[in-house]
Order: structure tokens, then C-alpha cells, then sequence
């Protein structure tokens, strides 16, 4: 594959997307065709699968460019993999087919996440190239260092605003736009963010606060507005901790069209009705919001609320670009990738960062469970 | 992790149903003239206040990239009646750029390299998990779609750093050598692909499990009745049905991968880096600027646009689809 890749690197990008796309669905398809060849009964299919499960395993240690041994380890495992497939209870085939359809994404998944995760758990009680066992050295200087512990409180503030602001933000847009004219047009304004990397938007926010010396005439538009009615410009970026609130701003400017959306439908979801009889009992409108709507959407404002913050939690393209996470604004994402050359540290931060997203992980799972056990 | 995010969390049947009756409403109000529609006027004033006041940021990017440099800086954009002045030589300059590595014509061909592959790939290999998920019976086979769908919250932090070594340094365990390193040096987009491709894996596996898993038994037995193996079963039916779902996976995964900072930071070295990366750059390097920042803005920002405002139905359709399944 390394061959391939730098085969691939040697001619002008453009071509190479054809030629990569041909090779994979040409991999994808040639999987798909075994799969479907695997139950058939006779000598010829029994001896094409003899061969991939010996061969397969046996390209793969090749491809990925290991030594001869465990290239024939691979190729016993695949011999072992026929006979139990072929003696399988479920009939012969069934195991292959199984192993065809999931192992490209497990084992992906087992390489880039899994393995990666468990071993950053190792790294953070290690020095910084990963040499020598330090205990708990990497936690005590995230804890022990003002700046660190600025990035952490920092963290846990941005989940505590963003998701309650957009959330409020994208609720009262969706109540007004629901009973506005032009409606379509009104959410794709307010939507629109959305589609904007955070680097771009970060761009846009940056010139909004812009600041110009009191005498220069402004060209960011706050200040632009607060020379208007005679005041002094303000540095919007770099005056701890209000900095921080602006930064926000921008992440709360992206997630309302979200909130926006998901609880558009929701509230168009609860039915006319309700809302009829309460009209009835001679509620006026801010009742029927708090009485009807609210309560209706009340699990859609779960899903907003939990999604948000999970986005908060990572936010890092918008601290990265604004500030660099310089005057006080730095957030755990931020952290560890600012520290990537000292592995231990990054690895303590991308840890706690872990154990604050852990609940939310936790929570969704049992949701999960429960609605599996449901079917 | 990016600006668009379907839901992707587990819902109840009613709010399902809600959310289901809810977007359906919305297109209908799309087609229908709104005559018969409960219409207020405070309502419509206060949407279209905070529409205004969404949209202003980005409009004033708009109108400063067009402005010549020197009433860029000596006059505010929303002053552009009393100075006005138009050109297109911003763009020119931030195209051809020398402030950064690669120019930032180079760099949108590399975010167009890197996001085709980066968004069919994961695609293609998540619908073979979700059909495995969804219709081949197997032990242990809720733990192991939790576990996937755990994987999504987990932080790509901490991923990083493992997954940069093992990709340029291999992997060893106990002296054997299991994995050599991609090798490919570092003018190679596989790198970035491959991490893009894994990272994405976890929910498109559960959005698309999601929808394979609503199609109805009696299409899947018939099909193996008529003596087609999963192979054909998943070629011939299950990948047409399930094609409005892959469309709006493929859109976020995208503009997802189009609006990716970290990951180009820490994957695309150099000469392959994205446009991202060196907007990311100039506001470093030439952070006063704003000819070249509102331009190079702009020309970022004008792909992942067309997309939205081209596809937008799929868009929104795509962002409730964890919760309404098709």
C-alpha cells in the first residue's frame, strides 16, 4: 500500500482522485463478490474460498509492509478461519460473510480509534517522547500551572453558555419564524452559518471586533458602532475574561440555525389540537409556550441541549484561529494540540477532556440500551 | 469537531414521530401558498430582526472583499456608498499569495483532493458495517454497535498523536513489527484520507444502521428466496433503498471535511495542506491584513455555500435523520 501511495503522490493531485476511487471500489466490489459466492455449494467455490482466506490475510500483512513470519501466522490464521467457517452451525460460508462485511470498518475502527485511545490513556502517565513511566508528573503540571487550569475552567464554561444560549436563541427564532411570512428564506439566513468551516467564521468575527486606536477611524463593526454614539473602542479579543464570551459568541452564531431547525420541526410536531383546547381555556400566547410547547419539545430540547454540548466541549478551530488560546482564552482541545510535541501532556489533557465527556457518552448509551431492548 | 452535525443520538419513538410530522409540515408550508397560514406581524418583524442581525457579519466579509485595500483600511465596509470603490485584485493577491506555503489556488485543489475520497470511502465501508448490523444475526452483536456508536463522542484528541506515529512510524509490539507505517512521505494524501475515513466511521455506521435497519423484512426475505446471498441482497436492494440516506451522510461528511482545521493540522503536511490550514496561516502571518483574510474567506467559504444552498432540503432532511430514519 506504502508503493501505492507513493505511486499515487507522484502525479498532479487532480488525477489522483479517479485513480484512488477506482482502486478502492475495485477492492470493495472484489469483497462484495466473494461475499456473495461464499455459500455456494461445489468444488470450485470451496477452493476460491480456501484461497481468500489464506490470501486475504496474506495481502493485508503485505500491505501494510511487515515481516516474513507474521506474514505466514497470517496465513495459518486464515487456513484456521476456513475450517471453522466451513464447519460453522449457521452453514458453511456464514462466518466469511460476516467477517467480509464488518471487518473493514472494525478493523479501521480497532486501528484509528480504539487503539489510539487506550494507548493515549498509557501516554499520559509517560514522559514526553514516551520512554520512561512519570506516575501522575503530566496531571500534576496541568494542575498545578495557572494557565492550565484557566484552559480547564474555560472548557467547562463554554459548555455551561453556548448550549443554553443557542439553544434559548434557536427556540425563540423558530416560535417567530413558525407564524412569520417567508418563512424558508428567513431559516436558510439563519441556517446558513452552518455550511461556514469555524476558520471562516472566526474570520467574519474577527473583523466584527475589530478595534482601531481611539483617533483611527474603525473598520470593525461593533466598534464602529460604539465610535458612532461617542465611545472609547474596545480591544474585543484580548481583554480577559470577556474574551472568552466573544469567542463564545461566534460558536453560538454557528448552533442556533441547528437548534433552529431541529426544533422547528419539533414544534410544528405537536399537534394542532393542543394548542386548539388551550386557545379555548382563554390562554394568551405566552401560556400556551410555556404550557403546551415547551413541554411538548421537551425531549427534542434534550437532543439540541446534549448535542451542542458535545460541540462545545471540542471547540478548537475557533480558539485556534481567534487567539492561538493566548490571553487567557485557552480550552483542552486547544491544549492538546498545542502540546503535541510534549506527548505526555497532550495525552493528560486529551484525558481530561475524555472524563469530561464521559457522562454524556455514558448517558447515551443507556439510551441506547433501552430503546434496543424496546424492539 | 465541525460546525454541521446531524443529530446523532439515540431518540424515542414519539419524538421520532414528532420530529418526523414536524419536517413534513415544513416542506408542505414550502409548496403550498402560505394564505392559509396563521401569520403575525410582531412575529415576522422580530424573525426578520434577528435574520438581519445573523446574516450582517457575514455580509460585511462579503462587501470588504471587494473593496480596495487602502478604503479597507481607513473606512468602515458599511460606509461603502460614501466611499465607494470595487475590486476584484484581493482576490487575485490571496489566489497567488506568497504569504504561505502553498498559494491559496494550490490549496483549494488540495481540499478538493482530499474531500471526494475522504467522503466515499467512509460511506461505502460504513454501509457494509450497518447491513452487517442490521440483517446478519450474530453473537454479541449489540455490544458491538454500542460500542461504535460510543466511539462518536469519544474526542479525536485523543486519537491524534497515537495515529500521527502509527502512520509514520509504524507500529511494534514486543519487537515484532506488526505495522511499518504508511511510508508514503509527505507529499501523499493518504495520510489525511485514511484519518478522515476512520474518524467518520462511527456515525455514519449509525445513521446508516438507522435506515437499513427500517427496511422492511418482507424486501430482504423475498430477495433470499429468490436464492440472492447477502452479497446481492446488500448490491441490489438494500444499497438502492438506502441511497436518500447515503445522499445526506455524503453532504455532511463533505462540508465536514471541507471545514476540517484539525485534522488538516495534524495530518496534511506541507504541500498538501487544505484550504483551511492556510486561512488558518495568513491570520497568523498577516493577521491585519484583511484584503487578503476577507478574500481567502470568501473563496473558502464559496463551495461549502453552493452546497448548502443547492442541496438544502437534503440538508436539512440529513440533519434529523439520527432521529426520523428516512
Amino acid at each position: 500500500m506504502s508503493g501505492f501511495l507513493k505511486w499515487l503522490a507522484g502525479l498532479p493531485p487532480l488525477a489522483q482522485i479517479p485513480l484512488v476511487l477506482l482502486a478502492f471500489i475495485a477492492v470493495a466490489g472484489l469483497l462484495i463478490f466473494f461475499i456473495e459466492i461464499a455459500p455456494r455449494s461445489g468444488r470450485r467455490y470451496t477452493v476460491i474460498r480456501v484461497l481468500v482466506c489464506v490470501l486475504a490475510p496474506l495481502g493485508i500483512f503485505f500491505a501494510v509492509g511487515s515481516i516474513w513470519w507474521a506474514a505466514i501466522a497470517a496465513a495459518v490464521l486464515g487456513a484456521l478461519f476456513f475450517v471453522l467457517d466451513y464447519r460453522s452451525k449457521q452453514g458453511a460460508g456464514y462466518l466469511f460473510q460476516l467477517v467480509g462485511f464488518l471487518s473493514p470498518a472494525v478493523l479501521l475502527l480497532l486501528i484509528g480509534l480504539v487503539y489510539p485511545t487506550i494507548a493515549t490513556f498509557f501516554k499520559a502517565f509517560m514522559n514526553g517522547r514516551g520512554t520512561r513511566f512519570v506516575g501522575f508528573d503530566n496531571f500534576a503540571y496541568v494542575f498545578g500551572q495557572e494557565a492550565n487550569r484557566v484552559a480547564i475552567l474555560n472548557t467547562v464554561l463554554w459548555v455551561l453558555v453556548v448550549p443554553a444560549l443557542s439553544t434559548i436563541a434557536g427556540l425563540a427564532y423558530a416560535v417567530f419564524v413558525d407564524k412569520a411570512r417567508g418563512e424558508k428564506v428567513l431559516k436558510a439566513l439563519v441556517f446558513m452559518p452552518m455550511a461556514i468551516s469555524f476558520v471562516g467564521a472566526s474570520i467574519i468575527w474577527k473583523f466584527v471586533y475589530d478595534a482601531n486606536a481611539a483617533d483611527q477611524p474603525q473598520i470593525g463593526l461593533l466598534n464602529g458602532i460604539i465610535q458612532f454614539f461617542g465611545g472609547t473602542p474596545v480591544d474585543f479579543i484580548n481583554i480577559a475574561p470577556w474574551n472568552n464570551l466573544f469567542l463564545m459568541v461566534i460558536l453560538i452564531w454557528v448552533q442556533t440555525g441547528f437548534a433552529m431547525v431541529v426544533l422547528s420541526a419539533a414544534i410544528k410536531g405537536v399537534p394542532a389540537e393542543q394548542m386548539e383546547a388551550a386557545q379555548l381555556d382563554g390562554t394568551n400566547a405566552w401560556q400556551r409556550f410555556t404550557n403546551v410547547t415547551v413541554p411538548g419539545i421537551r425531549s427534542s430540547l434534550i437532543v439540541v441541549l446534549t448535542t451542542i454540548s458535545i460541540a462545545s466541549l471540542k471547540v478548537f478551530d475557533i480558539v485556534q484561529t481567534m487567539t492561538g488560546g493566548a490571553n487567557g482564552t485557552n480550552v483542552l482541545a486547544n491544549a492538546v494540540y498545542a502540546q503535541k510535541l510534549e506527548e505526555g501532556r497532550a495525552s493528560a489533557f486529551a484525558v481530561i477532556l475524555f472524563i469530561l465527556v464521559l457522562p454524556i457518552i455514558i448517558y447515551n448509551v443507556r439510551q441506547i440500551r433501552l430503546q434496543k431492548e424496546i424492539r | 469537531m465541525s460546525a454541521v452535525a446531524p443529530i446523532d443520538l439515540p431518540i424515542d419513538k414519539s419524538t421520532e414521530r414528532q420530529l418526523k410530522r414536524g419536517e413534513k409540515a415544513a416542506e408542505r408550508t414550502g409548496l403550498r401558498k402560505s394564505k392559509d397560514k396563521l401569520t403575525s406581524r410582531p412575529a415576522t418583524i422580530a424573525a426578520i430582526l434577528i435574520a438581519v442581525l445573523w446574516t450582517t457579519p457575514t455580509l460585511g466579509l462579503l462587501i470588504t472583499s471587494f473593496r480596495p485595500p487602502q478604503e479597507i483600511n481607513t473606512s468602515g465596509w458599511w460606509s461603502i456608498f460614501q466611499n465607494p470603490g470595487f475590486t476584484l485584485s484581493n482576490y487575485e493577491a490571496v489566489l497567488n499569495g506568497e504569504a504561505t506555503t502553498v498559494t491559496l489556488s494550490q490549496a483549494f485543489i488540495n481540499s478538493i483532493v482530499i474531500t471526494i475520497p475522504a467522503s466515499i470511502f467512509p460511506l461505502v465501508i460504513a454501509a457494509l458495517a450497518a447491513y452487517a448490523f442490521a440483517w446478519i444475526p450474530f453473537k454479541g452483536r449489540n455490544i458491538l454497535f454500542i460500542g461504535v456508536f460510543a466511539l462518536q463522542v469519544v474526542p479525536i484528541q485523543m486519537a491524534l498523536v497515537p495515529l500521527l506515529s502509527l502512520f509514520s512510524r509504524g507500529l511494534n509490539i514486543g519487537g515484532v513489527e506488526v505495522f511499518n507505517g504508511l511510508g508514503a512521505g509527505g507529499n501523499s494524501y493518504g495520510q489525511i484520507w485514511i484519518a478522515h475515513t476512520i474518524f467518520a466511521l462511527p456515525l455514519a455506521i449509525f445513521l446508516l444502521h438507522n435506515f437499513i435497519s427500517e427496511i422492511p423484512h418482507e424486501l430482504i426475505e423475498a430477495a433470499r428466496v429468490d436464492g440472492a446471498g447477502h452479497g446481492q441482497t446488500f448490491f441490489r436492494i438494500v444499497l438502492p433503498l438506502a441511497m436518500p440516506a447515503i445522499a445526506s451522510f455524503a453532504i455532511f461528511q463533505f462540508l465536514w471535511v471541507w471545514n476540517d482545521l484539525l485534522v488538516a493540522l495534524v495530518f496534511a503536511d506541507g504541500a498538501v495542506g487544505p484550504i483551511t490550514k492556510v486561512l488558518r496561516e495568513i491570520t497568523g502571518n498577516r493577521g491585519q491584513d484583511w484584503y487578503l483574510l476577507t478574500s481567502g474567506a470568501f473563496v473558502a467559504m464559496i463551495v461549502p455555500l453552493i452546497v448548502f444552498f443547492a442541496l438544502q432540503r437534503f440538508f436539512v432532511r440529513g440533519l434529523l435523520a439520527g432521529s426520523t430514519k428516512g
